[in-house]
């Protein structure tokens, strides 16, 4: 949750401004890119995520840094886990994504 | 030194780690505290203890928000959601936190409709999916998260959902670094600033406590690399006795910070004259609460919240060790009755948590060494 997921922009939605769709090492969502309208990304880009909100857009060599970092830290595991939840609507029905288990 | 062999360049970390030793007054003891939970993680997780002089001590700060959570919140929200038309929607870091009949999963477990979500939109489209239920968003956070709840509600509202509430536990860092400063058993000589919560709030925040406290801050990376050079950028300025804001992190963090994500938490929340802090009290505009113009997504206002003040089991020391007074280890309960297995304090639930972080590198190293010590 604090600890920001790199991922990177592989496709943008005309009729959804706000959305693009990013590839987390090969794992790819739909992530909200309402907190970098003063600045959008275009695909190519990469951005760091927190809880399936883009927050900033990093170089690509940083965001491999990041990903390596989250490795370093066991958390990466958590990270992927954290991405596959992402986006409800696509894969969920209506009981949801992930049971709590 | 175990970790050692997984840092990315080796005799860099050696190099500075040598710098360190050379910078620090031997007859002088430095307290540093790292804010950020994250930080605590990797300190533990990459043994940097080891490679530092043992007149630095490191003192591990509030910044894991689950961790400073008072119990009666989680009590508060899950009484909200034993109405069966509600769902009671958070992070997975929230699911095993003890409340006082048990944590969200054990309410689970009894019936409540408990689901993990991994971002508030997918508890907006939840609410979405469930017309006929109400889904109840339980939002933690410092400023990493708080940006995306506000724009969630944002969403809300322009959408006209009704059956979707926050119940808004979002805390900023800024009034819990004034509280330790003012705190009288604290003695702080200089801080490693969060990363990731700066990428929205920027450098300037910090500014006071070069300014007014005197105290040197380095905003830094989560690196083993990272830390170790926040931490000669303290100890220079310290030996310099210098106090100003250095951003070790510029490869992410934007001294300004990010200005959308300001603003959507200013047009959303508005701080509270006061919140408690596990460990801390109460400490004042130290938390948000949703503004009026989004009173009908607010949890609090829309449902009976009983407002409940649960005290921490009084064996457990949570308080002193959040605060920096204890080490994680030296509560009573520590690695007894509590264990990252059957946690009794959220410090031990999130891996974020110190006495978790302790538990898993340090304790179970020395754990391992007793054992074949003592079988030999």
């Amino acid at each position: 949750m604090c600890l920001a997921i790199p991922g990177q922009v592989v496709e943008l939605f005309p009729d959804q401004p706000n959305c693009a769709m990013i590839d987390v090492v090969g794992v790819r969502r739909k992530v909200d890119l309402g907190l970098l309208q003063d600045s959008l990304p275009v695909k190519g880009d990469w951005v760091l995520i927190h809880v399936g909100f883009a927050m900033s857009k990093i170089s690509e060599e940083d965001a491999l840094d990041q990903m390596r970092t989250l490795r370093m830290l066991g958390e990466a595991e958590a990270a992927m886990q954290e991405v596959e939840g992402y986006g409800i609507e696509d894969v969920g029905g209506t009981q949801g994504r992930r049971e709590a288990s | 030194m175990k970790f050692v062999d997984e840092f990315r360049e080796p005799e860099i970390i050696t190099r500075t780690s040598e710098q360190i030793r050379r910078l620090a007054d031997p007859n002088r003891h430095y307290r540093i505290m790292e804010v950020c939970g994250g930080h605590t993680h990797a300190i533990y997780r990459f043994g940097l203890k080891d490679l530092l002089p043992a007149n630095i001590e490191l003192i591990h700060g509030p910044g894991c928000p689950v961790c400073v959570l008072p119990m009666g919140r989680i009590d508060d929200g899950l009484s909200i959601a034993h109405d069966p038309n509600i769902i009671f929607a958070a992070f997975g870091d929230m699911m095993r936190v003890p409340g006082t009949q048990g944590s969200p999963l054990e309410h689970k477990a009894r019936g409540m409709d408990v689901r993990i979500v991994y971002s508030p939109s997918d508890a907006l489209k939840l609410a979405q999916l469930n017309p006929d239920k109400h889904v109840m968003f339980f939002a933690i956070g410092f400023e990493t998260t708080a940006p995306s709840t506000a724009l969630t509600l944002v969403r809300a509202r322009a959408q006209s959902l009704h059956n979707f509430s926050v119940f808004c536990n979002h805390v900023t860092i800024i009034p819990a670094i004034r509280a330790i400063l003012d705190s009288p058993d604290m003695r702080i000589d200089a801080f490693i600033g969060p990363g990731h919560v700066s990428t929205v709030i920027g450098c300037r925040p910090y500014e006071w406590i070069a300014r007014n406290e005197n105290k040197p801050v380095a905003v830094s990376g989560f690196e083993p690399l990272d830390i170790l050079q926040s931490i000669v950028m303290v100890l220079r300025q310290l030996r310099d006795k210098e106090a100003k804001i250095e951003n070790q992190y510029k490869r992410v963090v934007p001294w300004e910070g990010n200005h959308a994500a300001l603003r959507a938490m200013a047009d959303v929340f508005e701080l509270r004259p006061y919140f408690e802090w596990r460990g801390l009290g109460f400490i004042s505009q130290s938390a948000l609460r949703i503004r009026d113009g989004y009173s009908e997504w607010d949890a609090e206002r829309r449902f009976n919240v009983p407002g409940v003040r649960v005290t921490d089991p009084k064996a457990a020391q949570c308080g002193e060790v959040l605060k920096g007074v204890l080490k994680p280890h030296q509560c009573k309960l520590f690695g007894k009755e509590c264990t990252p297995e059957h946690p009794i304090g959220a410090l031990m639930v999130s891996s974020e948590g110190s006495c978790a972080a302790y538990f898993n590198y340090e304790h179970r190293k020395t754990a391992t060494v007793t054992s074949i010590s003592s079988a030999a």
